[in-house]
């Protein structure tokens, strides 16, 4: 336990001090964004990774906190700390009452209501111009205020999306190794068993849909007042694609393991970007290769490679 | 305190179960015994809530549970093993244990996410008891090994322990010696035992007769999805009926 919290500080202050290591505006500007796909990879690893559940339409909440807190704070001038809990409150709330009959599906089924329910999201976000701005998006939204500060720079951002990506990183990890944690565990492995034990799957499995739509409806919350500008683009179906592949390239059931597949995927087209036309080609290549050879996922293979290189070095030591 | 009425299960047009009753009396080692396919196991999946039956009743010390989720029957105090150990397997011994304590625990969601005082003293109690039964069924040393590469006899075991974390009254064995050699059967005869000694009522199917004869308290025959006959050990063994039943007629 108290590895936990040593690991966890260790992981913060490094955080922490990468602006001092780091300068350079646009590489701040992507990694406000790697804190943020953080927060949506761990989010949906609760719900995946943790609890066996398929999403392929996170995106849909994530744009929805974006768009409630965008749409609060311009056409109704709220002030963006009171829009964000009730964007989230919605999203929580409307994830709540679609959970229920959503959730009884399993495997394909999920997979298809989903996305489904995330396509659904999508075409609202486009049709109903005179609230979100349709295909052209929704400008002029507040930056953050904390006192005397505005949050309109990519260095004061970092440390606003790294602060509450933090919190969302302990916050998950308690629950992970909580008793609610090994009962969504449980379920994931074996939902009967867990019935049997006492575990009331059908609500457990709900709840975490909730909870993983409200955080990937926070994200979306900072995601907007950062950005200031949002469009439907951001929260297709191709960005919930996105999210899987987070989230199983990390590690299925770490939250450390998120935040790698989130680094991974958010910098990795950014570092490709000298290569031209060939970048998705490499991208694709490398995705695959890292399915193949990390089926646990970076937290996982990382680990293993290491001690590989080890072994193999000392037996090069001893011939 | 365990009472089935008139239990009928009909998958289709086959007829499975055709009004069982008995009734289980408090503290016993019942054992539920029948050729295969005389419906035990169809039995035990309504008794547990896992299959919702086509008529008949189950009471629960004096409470009708019929129709009643697994979870609920849990909190009622009603837990069963599987045929087929069903173990978290990416879990460890203790872990699986610790699940087991879930209807003994009580902190929310939140509370756990922000590991609040009584959530933190609600853990280490928890962690406790489950060692406790890991102890009782004897695998405490296995307790930090991942359940998904124990071998089948321990897996037993620890399917034993984490039912036993739920405190039941009373426990539901499907066929507990299946896959076990003779050794971990007579270790399983005596654990039993012990189960009942905790003041546990046992109900389990079972094909092994020398384990169903030395251990039961009272004996139910299926044979074809009826009631074949009922009693001790020494009245079933005489029982023309069932001899009958698991030899074959004369003619």
């Amino acid at each position: 336990m108290t590895r936990d919290l040593l690991l966890f500080a260790c992981f913060s202050l490094l955080i922490m001090l990468a602006p001092q290591l780091f300068t350079g505006g646009y590489l701040m500007n992507v990694l406000v964004f790697v804190g943020i796909n953080t927060m949506l990879a761990i989010a949906l690893n609760l719900l995946l990774g943790y609890a066996g559940q398929i999403s392929l339409g996170h995106a849909g909440f994530f744009g929805l906190g974006a768009y409630l807190s965008g749409i609060l704070t311009t056409t109704f001038s709220l002030n963006p700390w009171g829009a964000m809990p009730i964007a989230a409150l919605v999203v929580g709330c409307l994830a709540y009452l679609i959970g229920f009959p959503i959730l009884k599906l399993k495997g394909h089924y999920l997979a298809m209501a989903t996305l489904g329910l995330g396509v659904i999201i999508y075409i609202v976000f486009n049709e109903t111009v005179n609230l979100t701005g349709g295909p052209s998006g929704l400008s002029g939204i507040p930056n953050l205020r904390l006192g005397g500060i505005v949050f309109d720079s990519d260095v004061k951002n970092y440390y606003l999306i790294w602060v509450v990506t933090l919190m969302v990183m302990l916050f998950s990890i308690n629950l992970a190794n909580s008793r609610i944690g090994r009962a969504l565990r449980a379920v994931h492995d074996s939902d009967v068993a867990a019935q049997v034990l006492g575990v009331n799957s059908r609500l457990l499995k709900v709840q975490i849909f909730a909870l993983s739509a409200i955080i990937s409806s926070l994200a979306g919350s900072f995601y907007a007042h950062t950005m200031t500008f949002i469009s439907p683009a951001s929260f297709g179906f191709n960005f919930s694609i996105e999210l899987l592949t987070m989230v199983v390239i990390g590690g299925l059931g770490s939250i450390y393991g998120s935040f790698l597949g989130a680094a991974l995927l958010t910098l990795l087209p950014e570092i490709l970007r000298g290569a031209n036309d060939y970048d998705i080609i490499i991208y694709g290549a490398l995705l695959v290769l890292m399915v193949m050879f990390m089926p646990g996922g970076l937290v996982r293979g990382i680990p293993a490679l290491y001690r590989k290189i080890v072994t193999r070095r000392g037996e090069a030591g001893h011939a | 305190m365990l009472e089935v009425s008139g239990i009928t299960q009909i998958f289709g047009g086959v007829t499975a179960l055709d009004s069982v009753s008995f009734s289980i009396t408090r503290g016993d080692i019942t054992g539920v015994i029948g050729p295969n396919g005389a419906g035990k196991t169809t039995l035990f999946n309504i008794i547990s809530g896992i299959y919702r039956q086509t008529a008949g009743t189950v009471t629960l010390e004096g409470k009708d549970v019929t129709g009643l989720s697994p979870d609920r029957l849990a909190r009622l105090s009603m837990v069963r093993t599987f045929q087929n150990i069903e173990l978290f397997g990416s879990m460890t011994l203790l872990e699986n244990v610790m699940v087991g304590m879930h209807t003994k625990s009580s902190s929310g969601l939140l509370a756990c996410a922000l590991k609040m005082p009584w959530s933190i003293a609600e853990e280490r109690r928890i962690r406790a008891g489950a060692m406790k039964w890991l102890e009782f069924t004897g695998i405490t040393d296995l307790a930090d090994h991942t359940a998904g590469s124990l071998p089948f006899g321990k897996g037993r075991l620890l399917e034993i322990a984490r039912a036993l974390a739920v405190e039941p009254r009373i426990i539901l064995m499907d066929e507990p010696a299946a896959g076990l050699n003779s050794q971990e059967t007579l270790a399983l005869a005596e654990l039993i035992k012990r189960i009942r000694d905790l003041g546990i009522t046992v109900v389990l199917v079972e094909h092994d007769m020398e384990l169903v004869m030395d251990i039961c308290d009272r004996i139910v025959v299926l044979n074809l999805g009826r009631k074949l006959a009922e009693g001790t050990p020494r009245e079933i063994q005489e029982s023309p009926e069932v001899i009958a039943a698991y030899l074959g007629d004369d003619d």
